[in-house]
């Protein structure tokens, strides 16, 4: 192990370590602690320039209540779960299949389709932007949950794919090749034999997608417009609007807008660390 | 044709509405799209809207209120898909674009109409494009300078009248340890706002009008004298620190604390510093000095206004609110000072007796004769309004850059005009 | 009788090409979408920026003016210029995430009690959204109440307006997209750490390699994996800036902050912005740009394929 065992130093390293954790947490997370600060003070402390002390009292239910019950904000996160749902669904599904069409079989194009998939999913959103916004005005999808969705599941591929196929190809690839033998059709040992296997890099990649898709903020900007399509991040921009200088609010609804994706994480690390690193780290 | 025989249709209804003034009833569904997101105006359209619909209960109406600044982007996405039949917008040439695209419905019929016609003349200059009208509007509101007449008595300061004046009251201010001014420059328009009154009062409404219109050069020593007017102030230190990190409502609190004394902005100002604990006693207007006394004096006042977009399905009921929504009484209502607080478009309603509101009309109506602008990001095309307001933003920050600003300017206009 | 026959005849047909046509099937569903809403589009903008359009009427051809008048800012040292030289900086100082995870991952490299914990901690700001990261920053800088000036204040320095200042503006952006993405590499390095071969580190301590001659020596060139993905993640993540420029500043004071991923939004679809084409030709730029490590990272992917 590197570097050396914290044990096997002497007590006085040992106890400085063992200071520094906190401290080094505290001081990495500093803005963030900040925020939630900021989230459970009352508005007077901010007009009497209380900023930095404590909470002159403890506001956090009132002001979590506005975010609650007094603004959009409820309607922007169940569109960002109705956005992110269907699209971790859709992109895993697909990738599903593409990653066994291109972990299994040999074929001459395999790799070159491989690279587009790579290749593709590198590409800056900018160069998509204007074309995906004219295509998604011209099917009638502009503003709907359905053309993010859409969208969000067709560029997800590529890097789903990528991940999906390295898996694959780590598979032990006899199994396959004796239910050939037996006659089982492809579509079954896709479905009975290969699929099973696959559910621990199923389950990383939704963890994965769902932060992305939670996350994405461009795509949000471009190809939607009102509280009855856009999700939580793009939401999040007129809720300042409408509590412009309420630092309170604003911190309350970042914080609320920020949960999801960190539940997520916290129920499902074990996974989602596999996910980043498993595609990754190979 | 198909499209082409639509609109004869929704003329045709129009005609038939205008002979019959209570016309058959309006059916179908009304949709209409907002941009008045703030707390105060969201609830007087909402309230507007439901007046509207009590009068018409076969109409299923649906609103959408779309963030203010978002809305300014999102517009031409709805305008050609997922189309509302009433929209939200500004005169002028703002609006141009949308027009030129043939993206809003000519309403000059509307205008045609007696009750417009004769009730609305004093804005059709500002709705007109090619001679035809394409929208109506709902309110406009003065500009000038707020100001905190409680620190102006305990410095002996009055209202200032000339130049002379302004910067003599503005010394004493700087002297007692506050800026002058309080302005957040984060979205760039609030310095248009403040070009538009240096430059009108230095060289006059219809200079101004042609810079606006790419008829000047940008390194004419005109402009170069207006930049150097403004300079006077930004070297005395008239205007807060950092303006360039704040909205303008977060430069309120400066003004709310007596950190700075004045702000130079629109009428919609007012609520905000009333809610912010400023009482009318603390709070006064005056109009922005003269600078040049051989011009006239002219005013920025920004008019709102409703459109309908071209691709709208139930043109009829649209064309219906509209008239609604311009009519005396309703106008009277949604500008009175505990709903919008602006001023009234039709010349048959009353103006609130709000001072402020008293104060700007009798500004607009008496004491404007140079003439009224729109706003520099209205008059200006939207590419060369985007890039001056970035050039007044660090003219601000970095009055000494002036001669580098104007010659980017001067580049951007005769690359933008030119196409 | 004749249609069973033939029924029988095209499944041998299909049995016997199964494993022909299985994979087109296959990728089929994925390859439609992926064509229609990534592939495509990126020729589409490629074809685009040679018209001007605003988006509302009809496109004009114009042949290679936007690319001409993208020169002529370079030339004059405007928009487009400060936006290449941002994205510059941007490449350059978004690589110290790696080191500095690195850094962070060796910290917390150990088996103490409650080390998970305190793992997962660090790992949280790449969870958070970059809107939420950019308006938790954006306070940090704030001239009047943020942290960092309390904290400057404490050793009588400042105040600084960071965002409002164009010589600092940018790298307070970057500072802020740093956290996210130090927590990012870190997590691949603490992995990576995880499959470091012990007996190697043994032989590398009886050799008498210690601290940084023994991470040089012996455990970077284990971490390479690590380092080639959280360099590829990085670079990414760099020329994607646009969501914390977006939300901190909108390109501003006076465009200082602007990046092409920035700038071509904000000339296509922003408040004032009505140039699809020459948002188009930008995007080009930037496309062009980000091949250069596309075509890297899939040359190193098709080495490690044929070496396999």
């Amino acid at each position: 192990m590197f570097p050396k065992p914290i044990e096997k130093q002497p007590r006085a390293a040992q106890i400085t370590y063992q200071a520094m954790l906190p401290l080094a947490l505290l001081l990495w997370l500093g803005p963030l602690l900040a925020v939630a600060l900021f989230s459970v003070k009352p508005e007077a402390d901010f007009t009497n320039a209380n900023y930095w002390g404590m909470p002159s009292s403890f506001e956090g239910a009132f002001n979590y209540g506005q975010v609650f019950f007094n603004s959009d904000m409820p309607r922007y996160l169940l569109n960002s779960f109705l956005i992110t749902v269907p699209t971790v669904i859709g992109a895993v599904a697909l990738s599903c299949m593409t990653g066994f069409a291109l972990g299994i079989y040999k074929f001459k194009s395999n790799l070159w389709i491989f690279f587009m998939f790579v290749a593709g999913n590198f590409v800056p959103f900018q160069i998509l932007m204007v074309p995906v916004r004219d295509l998604t005005l011209q099917l009638g999808l502009y503003n709907t949950k359905t053309g993010l969705v859409l969208f969000h599941i067709a560029f997800q591929t590529g890097f789903c794919t990528l991940f999906m196929r390295n898996f694959i190809r780590a598979l032990p690839f006899e199994l396959i090749e004796a239910a050939r033998v037996e006659g089982i059709s492809e579509w079954r040992i896709f479905w009975y034999v290969v699929l099973p296997l696959m559910k621990p890099a199923i389950a990383a990649l939704s963890v994965l997608i769902f932060t992305f898709i939670w996350n994405d903020y461009f795509w949000a900007v471009v190809l939607t417009q009102g509280a009855e399509s856009q999700p939580v991040t793009a939401g999040i921009t007129s809720f300042n609007a409408q509590f412009r200088a309420a630092y309170q609010l604003m911190s309350a609804g970042s914080i609320v807008a920020a949960l999801p994706p960190v539940a997520m994480f916290f129920l499902m690390q074990k996974h989602f660390i596999a996910g980043l690193t498993l595609g990754a780290v190979k | 044709m198909h499209s082409m025989f639509k609109r004869t249709a929704a003329a045709l209804a129009a005609s038939v509405a205008l002979a019959a003034p209570v016309a058959a009833e309006l059916t179908g569904e009304l949709r209409i799209f907002l941009d008045t997101s703030n707390p105060a105006p969201r609830a007087t359209m909402e309230a507007m809207i439901e007046r509207f619909a009590a009068e018409h209960p076969g109409l299923e109406i649906e609103t959408t209120v779309i963030d203010r600044e978002a809305y300014k982007t999102q517009i031409r996405n709805f305008l050609t898909a997922d189309t509302p039949d009433v929209a939200t917008w500004y005169a002028a040439n703002r609006m141009k674009p949308y027009v030129e695209a043939g993206l809003f419905e000519d309403v000059s019929d509307l205008w045609a109409e007696p009750e417009i016609a004769e009730n609305l003349a004093s804005t059709k200059g500002a709705m007109t494009i090619d001679g035809k009208q394409w929208g109506v509007p709902y309110t406009y509101y003065q500009w000038g300078v707020y100001y905190r007449k409680d620190i102006f008595d305990e410095l002996g300061l009055t209202e200032p009248t000339t130049w002379e004046e302004e910067l003599a009251n503005c010394q004493k201010i700087v002297d007692s340890g506050r800026a002058c001014y309080t302005i957040g420059t984060k979205f760039l328009w609030t310095a248009g706002g403040w070009f538009d009154y240096l430059n009108m009062r230095t060289n006059g409404f219809d200079f101004h009008q042609q810079l606006a219109n790419g008829e000047v050069s940008w390194e004419d020593d005109r402009v170069k004298q207006t930049f150097a007017n403004w300079k006077q102030l930004i070297d005395m230190g008239a205007f807060i620190d950092n303006h360039q990190t704040y909205s303008w409502q977060e430069a309120l609190p400066f003004m709310v604390k007596g950190d700075a004394t004045a702000y130079l902005m629109g009428n919609f100002a007012v609520a905000p510093l009333r809610e912010a604990g400023l009482t009318d006693d603390q709070l006064d207007f005056y109009q922005f000095v003269a600078i040049n006394p051989d011009v006239e004096l002219a005013e920025d006042a920004p008019t709102d206004t409703f459109h309908i977009p071209a691709n709208a399905s139930n043109k009829e009921a649209a064309r219906e609110f509209l008239r609604f929504v311009a009519s005396a009484n309703e106008q009277t209502e949604i500008n009175n000072g505990a709903n919008l607080g602006q001023l009234p478009v039709n010349a048959q309603s009353s103006v609130d007796d709000d001072k402020f509101l008293q104060q700007g009309f009798t500004m607009l109506s008496s004491n404007s004769p140079g003439g009224v602008a729109q706003f520099w990001d209205r008059d200006a095309p939207a590419e060369m309004a985007k890039v001056s307001m970035e050039g007044f933003q660090e003219f601000m920050v970095k009055p000494d850059n002036v001669d580098r600003i104007l010659a980017k300017l001067e580049r951007a206009r005769q690359r933008i005009y030119d196409n | 009788m004749t249609a069973v026959a033939d029924i029988q005849e095209q499944e041998s047909w299909f049995h016997r090409n199964q494993q022909r046509i299985a994979p087109w099937l296959f990728l089929a569903p994925g390859l439609l979408f992926f064509m229609v809403y990534v592939i495509i589009p990126v020729f589409q903008s490629f074809n685009l920026s040679l018209y001007e359009w605003d988006g509302l009427g009809a496109a004009e051809y114009v042949g290679f003016r936007n690319y001409e008048d993208l020169y002529w800012e370079w030339v004059d040292r405007d928009a487009f210029y400060i936006s290449l030289k941002n994205n510059l900086i941007w490449l350059l100082l978004y690589l110290l995430s790696i080191p500095a995870g690195l850094f962070i991952a060796l910290f917390l490299n150990q088996t103490v009690r409650g080390i998970r914990l305190y793992k997962s901690l660090f790992f949280f700001p790449f969870v958070i959204s970059q809107v939420v990261v950019g308006l938790v920053f954006t306070w940090f800088y704030d001239p009047t109440f943020g942290l960092l000036n309390e904290f400057l204040g404490f050793f009588g320095l400042g105040p600084l307006n960071v965002l409002g200042d164009e010589r600092f503006v940018t790298y307070g952006i970057i500072f802020a997209g740093l956290w996210p993405q130090t927590a990012y590499c870190m997590i691949l390095y603490l992995t990576g750490l995880n499959a470091v071969d012990p007996e190697q580190i043994e032989a590398g301590r009886l050799d008498g390699a210690k601290g940084w001659r023994m991470l040089w020596h012996i455990i970077l060139p284990q971490l390479r994996p690590a380092t080639f993905i959280a360099f590829v993640v990085t670079i990414i993540g760099a020329l994607r800036s646009f969501d914390l420029i977006s939300i901190m500043t909108q390109g501003g004071p006076f465009g200082s902050s602007r990046v092409l991923a920035y700038y071509m939004f904000e000339v296509a679809l922003s408040e004032y912005g009505f140039r699809m084409g020459y948002g188009a030709a930008i995007a080009v730029i930037l496309f062009l740009i980000m091949l250069c490590f596309i075509a890297y990272f899939l040359w190193s992917m098709y080495r490690e394929e044929k070496g396999h």
